[in-house]
């Protein structure tokens, strides 16, 4: 038998009802890993000892016969997830030493299922970012290294310890959560799979807020038939959120298999830029092939708005941030940092406690909002976003599915890209459209860049059609057959 | 009270615009099913909604919708199917998400009208320009500690009614009446329980002045006003007070203010100085708030009978003056009272009694209507004995007396003590014999042509009966008497 | 430019978040930057489109008027960086 932690959520679940192990031998086995670890930074948390714990659990309802969906199962939980009595920071030194009295309703869920939680994952601070590299706990390094290169890579990000804990095989699995990319890139940029589903599909309720009309959990795993396990788990409506969708949750497994024979593909022409690296191109291009040869359709659509989409969510994103983030004021939890009077205590917490990216983002926000240029920044922005959801609507009266590269560029070195902020808001332009638009969206690890490093290919189905979307990345992952591991697994801990 | 203040470089008339806080009669908040009992220990009616906790989010109670709705109808106003919640974002102790979950620019009732009545007896038509609901704030706390303040989150959360009217006052008894009729609008509707001690009905005014036919001057708004006599007071001080600004050579700062009810004076708000950009916006946890117009239709018909209705039915069944018939339903418990002891009765009569004797007595003591040591039926069993000339007026007061001290009825007091009016004629005539017999010379004087004196004599027999002789039968012995 | 160090300042004071006067230049530079760069939208033509603020496709959800969620005191203070007497503590608000 190979590896415990080499195990998938399908694979791991079927060893623990077989008995071939238990769930606390299966924890204990990525407790070693999480502990050996360290060194990614991937965890700003670890709970192992009550990981322990949960695993004994699992075992107890494994014997009575009283599995859930995802029972025995240790997971990193993103830090923007509040976990009772457990570190919840988003990653932040404003939320310093804040321990929620509540859980989360997404990881609620997870637990109820019976899944385990290793520790809270690292993650840019408050998701803003696409390399990890805003957080307060020091940046994550990808498990992945260029080929005759020594230098770290960074996971991506937001949910860029989620997606390294994953890839480096510290947890089967985790939870990421996605406003404009920050579950995809980080796992295309990782070599793992990464859902993002429609928004209203999981419950925010609990979630530390960023940008409240495009945050949407889902989970990061090693397969897409994990991903489809997970979702599954983590959905539902939840009454507590506003913005939640009473749907039925479908068995989002049984939807994988089953081929795309008369699938239309939509390939969207705006999606090919200027400057993009070849190897994406082909990638890409790889990609139709493979859906041509299954017997999709493939069918060339228009996005024309597709262009405008960054620059709207860089007007959305930090305006719902500026005012989510009013609440961090050093009065009723996180850090305060004393001021001559009740102004100057606001001023300084906030400047201590927020990194420079997180007021930064505020700075324009609240720009964007304030007196005389709400309509010119705001108003626009969100005039603009209904024509780009309107653009994925046309689309859909002719595809079922559209596919496009995830990220225009492989994982980078740490300190790439950091001197010019909209370089690095470049890292989403494939993710954010989507977003914007509130749909489902897969990536799928599909190939390696020259350099040796993963490349993610991305899917965006209809509002929730995850089924389509999940059964099409099940397709492609099939047809990659992505085998490749990073060197943090085949050379060990210490190359 | 005018709202001319005579400059003295001429007259200037005064705006004032009104906004009123009302909180929403609910077990629960607006967004959080957190109570909303007054007056608990500190932080313990609060939800982690309300506090702004981290990742918490908004789930709007149904019962505070249709409040502001029903209280819409109420206010003629249109109701509006489809609103908009907004983020109002400021910093403030007990605000604490750093913003407030208001209406701006799609409230869910739009603009209508209301009637006030004025004392001397005419009525104006006051526009209103809309109705909102929003969360209230927490509660700070300053005089605890002298180097810090302690802020309380009951109140955070909370469903308000912000009901605003257009500047369409002139007079601080205008205003005055349009707190009390907005106060028994929301009484009568049942959306608010009116209580201005206890905060649960509030007044933000907004006061200008302007030389007669100039266009509004910039105005000052005194925040959070809580009772109808302060409201007026806040406007006499601030108008002349900005006269006086303007007169001197000065220009009015739109600013916030705060009256200080101790020196009957208005003063600027330091906290409240930085200039202020809300930043509203959609609140993107929140969708617009949708229902349908037969939904609206069916609360309309569910109301029950409103001030201005029920004041025309005062004034029709019981023969009773607008300014008379408005003040009796200004007050739910007043009119209700009313009601019973006019009923079967003369309308006049038991508007006299309860609006003179009994509302008289009731702020002697200090105590409202429903404290009334005296019922409506005790009431109108004393108006009968008038009436079946038991007793006369005079009497009738003295046994009201009575029984307002002791709770008794009137009949009872009046066995017990005797106060029975004498009409039988023989005991009358009696007594006028007797009276005649002492005063020879008045008899001479008044049957040489003095009928002045008719008044004396009455006077003379009322006394010696101890005031129960029937009246009309001692004027009328008296006169077939006298003239012999 | 469209954002100088006075518009920082403003902002700054706006969103209480404090900033080292000679942080003020670099920042208004970068936040020009990032402005000049979304001033793209202005190419679109949005006559006559409704600004989108959700992307769920429902009415608002309301709850019942129950009074069944509330924090113990214990629980709401615990995080606080100052308490006393059940009540959160901050620096003298003037009035
Ligand atoms: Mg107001
Ligand atoms: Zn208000």
């Amino acid at each position: 038998m190979s590896n415990l932690t080499d195990l998938t959520i399908a694979r791991a679940q079927a060893g623990l009802a077989q008995g071939d192990f238990s769930a606390r031998e299966l924890t204990d086995a990525y407790a070693t890993a999480v502990e050996a670890g360290r060194e990614l930074n991937s965890f700003v948390a670890e709970t192992l000892d009550a990981a322990r714990d949960q695993a004994d659990a699992s075992d107890r309802r494994l014997k009575d016969g009283e599995a859930g969906l995802l029972e025995g199962v240790p997971l990193a939980i993103k830090d923007l997830f509040c976990t009772k009595g457990v570190h919840s920071a988003a990653c932040s030194h404003i939320l310093n030493g804040f321990k929620p009295p509540y859980e989360s309703s997404v990881t609620a869920n997870l637990w109820q299922a019976g899944a385990v939680m290793l520790g809270k994952a690292n993650m840019d601070e408050f998701a803003m970012g696409s390399s990890n590299m805003t957080s307060y706990y020091g940046a994550v390094v990808n498990p992945w290294r260029r080929e005759g290169d020594s230098r770290p890579l960074v996971p991506g990000g937001s949910s860029g310890g989620s997606a390294a804990a994953v890839a480096a095989h510290m947890a089967v699995a985790a939870t990421g959560t996605d406003t404009g990319g920050s579950i995809r890139q980080p796992a295309a940029f990782c070599g793992v799979v990464g859902m993002k589903p429609t928004y209203g599909r999981c419950s925010r309720w609990g979630i530390i807020a960023f940008a409240s009309s495009l945050d949407q959990a889902g989970p990061i795993t090693r397969t897409v038939e994990d991903s489809a396990i997970m979702l599954r788990a983590m959905s539902g409506y939840d009454a507590k959120d506003s913005t939640s969708v009473n749907t039925p949750v479908p068995n989002y497994a049984a939807a994988l298999g089953g081929g795309v024979k008369g699938l239309r593909v939509g390939v969207p022409a705006e999606y090919r830029l200027d400057n993009m690296p070849a190897e994406i191109e082909v990638l890409w291009q790889k990609g139709i092939d493979w859906f041509r040869d299954g017997g999709a359709e493939i069918v060339d659509i228009s996005l024309p708005h597709t262009k405008y989409a960054l620059p709207t969510y860089y007007i959305v994103a930090p305006a719902e941030a500026s005012s989510n983030l009013a609440r961090y004021d050093g009065i009723r939890f996180g850090l305060r940092e004393p001021g001559a009077d009740l102004r100057e205590t606001y001023c300084k917490s906030r400047a201590e406690g927020f990194g420079a990216e997180v007021r930064q983002r505020i700075l324009i926000g609240t720009y964007v909002l304030s007196a005389g240029y709400y309509d010119a920044y705001y108003l626009k922005a969100q005039r603009v976003r209904a024509r780009i959801a309107e653009d994925f609507s046309k689309a859909y009266e002719k595809v079922d599915v559209i596919l496009t590269p995830t990220a225009p560029s492989a994982a980078f070195a740490a300190g790439e890209k950091m001197d010019d902020p909209i370089a690095m808001y470049l890292n989403d332009v494939f993710t954010v459209p989507a977003s914007l638009a509130g749909l489902p969206a897969i990536s799928v690890p599909a190939g390696l860049d020259d350099g040796g490093l993963p490349l993610g290919l991305q899917l965006i189905g209809k509002p929730f059609d995850e089924e389509t979307v999940l059964r099409a990345g099940g397709f492609m992952e099939d047809a990659a057959n992505f085998m490749a591991q990073p060197q943090w697994l085949t050379e060990g801990a210490a190359s | 009270m005018s709202g001319i203040i005579h400059g003295e470089t001429g007259d200037f008339e005064m705006v004032i615009g009104l906004e009123v806080h009302a909180q929403v009669a609910s077990r629960a908040k607006l967004f959080s099913g957190a109570p909303t009992e007054f007056g608990a220990e500190p932080n313990t009616q609060v939800s982690l909604v309300d506090a702004g906790m981290p990742g918490m989010l908004p789930v709007i109670n149904k019962v505070c919708v249709e409040q502001a709705v029903r209280t819409g109808l109420a206010l003629n106003s249109k109701i509006n199917l489809r609103s908009i919640f907004d983020r109002k974002n400021y910093f403030y102790p007990d605000l604490p998400c750093g913003y407030q979950i208001s209406q701006y620019l799609n409230p869910v009732v739009g603009e209508g009208e209301i009637e006030i009545d004025l004392a001397d007896g005419s009525s104006r038509t006051i526009g209103i320009e809309r109705l909102h609901l929003e969360i209230d704030a927490g509660k700070s706390v300053h005089d605890i500690r002298p180097d810090a303040t302690h802020v309380d989150l009951n109140r955070s959360g909370i469903a308000l009614m912000e009901i605003v009217s257009k500047p369409d006052m002139f007079t601080p008894e205008e205003a005055g009446a349009y707190v009390r009729k907005i106060r028994a609008i929301v009484r009568y509707v049942g959306s608010c329980d009116g209580n201005m001690d206890q905060g649960s009905l509030r007044c933000d005014v907004n006061v200008s002045v302007r030389r007669a036919g100039e266009p509004l001057g910039t105005r000052c708004e005194i925040k959070n006003v809580n009772s109808v006599r302060f409201v007026m007071r806040a406007i006499e001080y601030e108008a002349a007070r900005q006269v006086e600004v303007i007169e001197d050579g000065g220009t009015i700062d739109q600013e916030t203010r705060l009256f200080d009810s101790a020196r009957g004076e208005t003063r600027s708000m330091r906290s409240k100085e930085e200039a202020h950009d809300y930043r509203y916006f959609p609140d993107p946890d929140l969708l617009p708030l949708e229902f349908e117009q037969s939904w609206v239709d069916e609360l309309a018909a569910s109301l029950p009978e409103l001030p201005d209705a029920r004041k025309a039915r005062f004034m029709a069944d019981f023969g009773l003056k607008p300014y008379d018939a408005g003040v009796l339903v200004g007050d739910q418990d007043f009119a209700g009272f009313f009601e019973a002891v006019a009923d079967g009765r003369d309308g006049k009569l038991a508007a006299n009694w309860v609006t003179g004797e009994l509302f008289g007595a009731l702020n002697k003591v200090g105590k409202s209507i429903t404290e009334s040591p005296v019922t409506a039926a005790q009431v109108g069993t004393l108006i009968d004995r008038v009436s079946d000339g038991t007793l006369s007026v005079r009497l009738a007061k003295e046994v009201f007396e009575f029984m307002f001290e002791s709770g008794r009825d009137a009949d009872d007091l009046i066995e017990e003590k005797g106060l029975k009016q004498v009409t039988d004629s023989g005991a009358i005539e009696a007594v006028i014999d007797q009276v005649m017999t002492d005063n020879p010379e008045k008899v001479e004087e008044y049957r040489a042509g003095r009928d002045k004196l008719m008044g004396w004599f009455v006077g003379q027999v009322m006394k010696a009966s101890q005031g129960k002789a029937n009246p009309a039968a001692v004027n009328k012995a008296l006169s077939e008497k006298l003239k012999g | 430019m469209a954002i100088d160090k006075a518009t920082v300042l403003r902002i700054a004071g706006l969103a209480h978040i404090e900033v080292e006067e000679s942080a003020l230049e670099g920042m208004a530079e970068e936040l020009n930057g990032i402005l000049a760069w979304i001033e793209q939208l202005n190419e679109v033509d949005t006559d006559g489109v409704e600004p989108m603020s959700s992307v769920v496709d429902m009415t608002l959800p309301q709850r019942d008027d129950e009074a069944n969620d509330v924090a113990t005191r214990d629980d709401l203070l615990a995080n606080a960086p100052e308490t006393e007497g059940g009540f959160f503590v901050v620096p003298k608000v003037v009035e």
